[in-house]
Order: structure tokens, then C-alpha cells, then sequence
């Protein structure tokens, strides 16, 4: 006896109606490969390359009552950045993160489209000149890539260094905002 | 180590279409919406749920009191003193297309063990009764199937 999809749909509609949701998620297809997406009644929560399990990972921060729904705003507006008409993302964020991470993430939040900037300029910019390790730490737990551009940090003698969802989708990323590269 | 609590999402996709055809052989044509209030009652109480054991017979209760409200009854199943009467699953397959003649709660208690196979501790769970009392609505409805059956052979 199977669930009909129409049947699953309006279940799904009338939990979300209800607010009976701690996070919502779906699975987005683009350019650089499947991004699973969360979103919180204040706003996009996550953005992961692996999709595998981070059901288990949003349950733990932000409670067990997670269901798969479509999140349009957040889908519209990777499409459009993904199409190059996109610079700046308009979505407003539910941002869970230590102090430090919240400074960090909030000056990363402001390194325009296209252009790169190094670990110990972020740092500094920060409050914390000397922190470029740390910001790195940041850069690597960034709960939203892509929207919170840490694709856009880069090491002091203009190297990659690392991303999450590996060094050839940052290439791919600034290539897409038509970042300078050295 | 305490198995976590699955995210909604995982023990929904798991139990939505077994729970789907608990209700339909419990209210038919009008399961689907019991079916959607089963889940909202579930999802109501997810986040106060304190340990991941028996999903599944808690969800079967609550499919079952929905499915009761709907029939307007109360789930008390009657006890009588006659020996209990148990069948094979091959043999319930045979009878299983009678069980919407059964009254509610045994009708609940006979799918429960022999359609899903849950333990006599869990049904009485599922029904508000003791083991006992789920014991005896099983049998006293396996009973009647065999009797409707005889009838109609």
C-alpha cells in the first residue's frame, strides 16, 4: 500500500501549515553537483556538497523534526547565480555559530563578487590580524558556502588552498564570477 | 550507546505506506485522512520523544486511536475466558480478506499480529489494554474470521 505523491504532498503542506518543523531541506541540482539546502523558519540554515547523512547533521543542531520540502528562494536564487545573474544573495540566514565564527563569517559576507581576498586580510578585518589560521578553521566549517562566498579566500601568495567541496569547484566558482586569478 | 532519534523525515518515509495499509484495512475509502492525522500526531510529539525504541509500535498506536476516533469507539477490547486461539500467517492470508467484517478492535489487534507481525506487549500498547485483553481481542477475532469463513466455504 503506497503512499501516493499527491497523498505525501498535502501531508507534508499541512506539517509545514501546522509549524510543527524544526528544518526544512531539499536536494538542488547545479553546475558543481548535487547541494543539499536547509532552511529554518529564520531563514537558509546549510548549504552541503555531501548530501549523504546531513539529515543526521541539521537534526542535531537544529532539532529532530526534519522534512524533505522544496525551497524555492533559495533554488531561484542559485539558478540565477549559477547563470552568472546573480552577484549578491538576498536570503536571510539562520546563522548557529560561536562568536568568532559569527565576526568571521560576517566580514566574509561582505567580499564583493569576483574578487579574492587572503586568510589574514579577512583576519584583520575581523579584529583579529594575527588569527589567519583561525579564519581558515572558519572558512572550513562555513555552515553556508556558495551564499557566505568563502570560495573568495584564498592564501597570501594567492594559492587555493582548500574548499570544501574541493579545490576544482573553487576554480569553478571564481572562474564563474570572473575572479583575477594569480 | 542510546540509538538517536532518527530525523522525522527517515521515520516518516520508513512507516508512511505500511501505516497506510494498517488504516485502509481498518477505516478503508476513509484512511487517507486518519493517515494524515496519524503523522501530524506523530510529528506533534517527535520532539518530546525520549528514546528511538519500538518507532514502529508507537506509530501503530497512533494509527490505531486515530482509526478509533474515527469508528467511535473505545479501544477496550472485551476479555473472555476462552482458550486463546492462534494461527499460522500462511493460514491469516487466507482469512485476511474478511477482517473489514470484524469489529474495530479486534480488527486492530488480529492486522497488528498477524498482517505486521508485532509482539501481543506492543498491540496492547497500540490498543490501551493489557496484554492480556490484546491477547483475547486477537483471538476472539481470529475466531470470528474462521467462522465468517466456514460460512462462506
Amino acid at each position: 500500500m503506497n503512499v501516493t505523491p499527491d497523498l505525501d504532498h498535502r501531508f507534508r503542506e499541512a506539517a509545514l501549515r501546522e509549524g510543527l518543523i524544526d528544518v526544512r531541506y531539499d536536494i538542488v541540482d547545479s553546475p558543481v553537483g548535487e547541494l543539499f539546502v536547509a532552511a529554518t523558519d529564520r531563514g537558509l540554515a546549510r548549504i552541503s556538497y555531501f548530501p549523504d547523512g546531513m539529515e543526521e547533521t541539521v537534526a542535531r543542531t537544529f532539532g529532530v523534526r526534519v522534512l524533505r520540502s522544496p525551497l524555492d528562494d533559495v533554488r531561484r536564487e542559485l539558478d540565477e547565480y549559477f547563470e552568472g545573474k546573480r552577484r549578491d544573495f538576498d536570503l536571510r540566514l539562520d546563522l548557529r555559530v560561536a562568536p568568532f565564527h559569527a565576526d568571521v563569517l560576517a566580514q566574509l559576507a561582505r567580499v564583493p563578487y569576483g574578487q579574492t581576498e587572503t586568510y589574514g586580510a579577512l583576519a584583520a578585518k575581523a579584529g583579529r590580524p594575527k588569527a589567519a589560521r583561525a579564519v581558515g578553521t572558519v572558512m572550513n566549517r562555513n555552515p553556508i558556502p556558495i551564499v557566505l562566498p568563502c570560495h573568495r579566500i584564498v592564501g597570501a601568495n594567492g594559492s587555493l588552498t582548500g574548499y570544501a567541496g574541493g579545490l576544482d569547484v573553487k576554480l569553478q566558482l571564481l572562474q564563474l564570477e570572473g575572479a583575477m586569478l594569480g | 550507546m542510546q540509538a538517536e532519534i532518527p530525523p522525522f523525515e527517515r521515520f516518516y518515509v520508513e512507516h508512511r505506506d505500511e501505516v497506510l495499509g494498517y488504516l485502509r484495512r481498518l477505516l478503508g475509502q476513509r484512511a487517507e485522512d486518519a493517515w494524515q492525522e496519524t503523522f501530524l500526531r506523530a510529528l506533534r510529539a517527535y520532539d518530546r520523544l525520549q528514546h528511538a525504541r519500538n518507532l514502529r509500535s508507537w506509530v501503530f498506536t497512533i494509527a490505531t486511536n486515530v482509526a478509533m476516533d474515527e469508528l467511535r469507539v473505545k479501544p477496550k477490547p472485551p476479555v473472555d475466558e476462552v482458550p486463546v486461539t492462534e494461527i499460522r500467517r500462511d493460514a491469516f492470508r487466507e482469512l485476511e480478506h474478511l477482517t473489514g467484517d470484524l469489529p474495530p478492535t479486534e480488527r486492530a489487534a488480529v492486522v497488528l499480529r498477524y498482517g505486521y507481525d508485532l509482539p501481543y506487549a506492543q498491540i496492547a500498547d497500540a490498543l490501551g489494554s493489557s496484554e492480556e485483553a490484546a491477547r483475547a481481542a486477537a483471538s476472539s477475532g481470529v475466531r470470528r474470521l474462521r467462522r465468517t469463513h466456514e460460512r462462506h466455504a
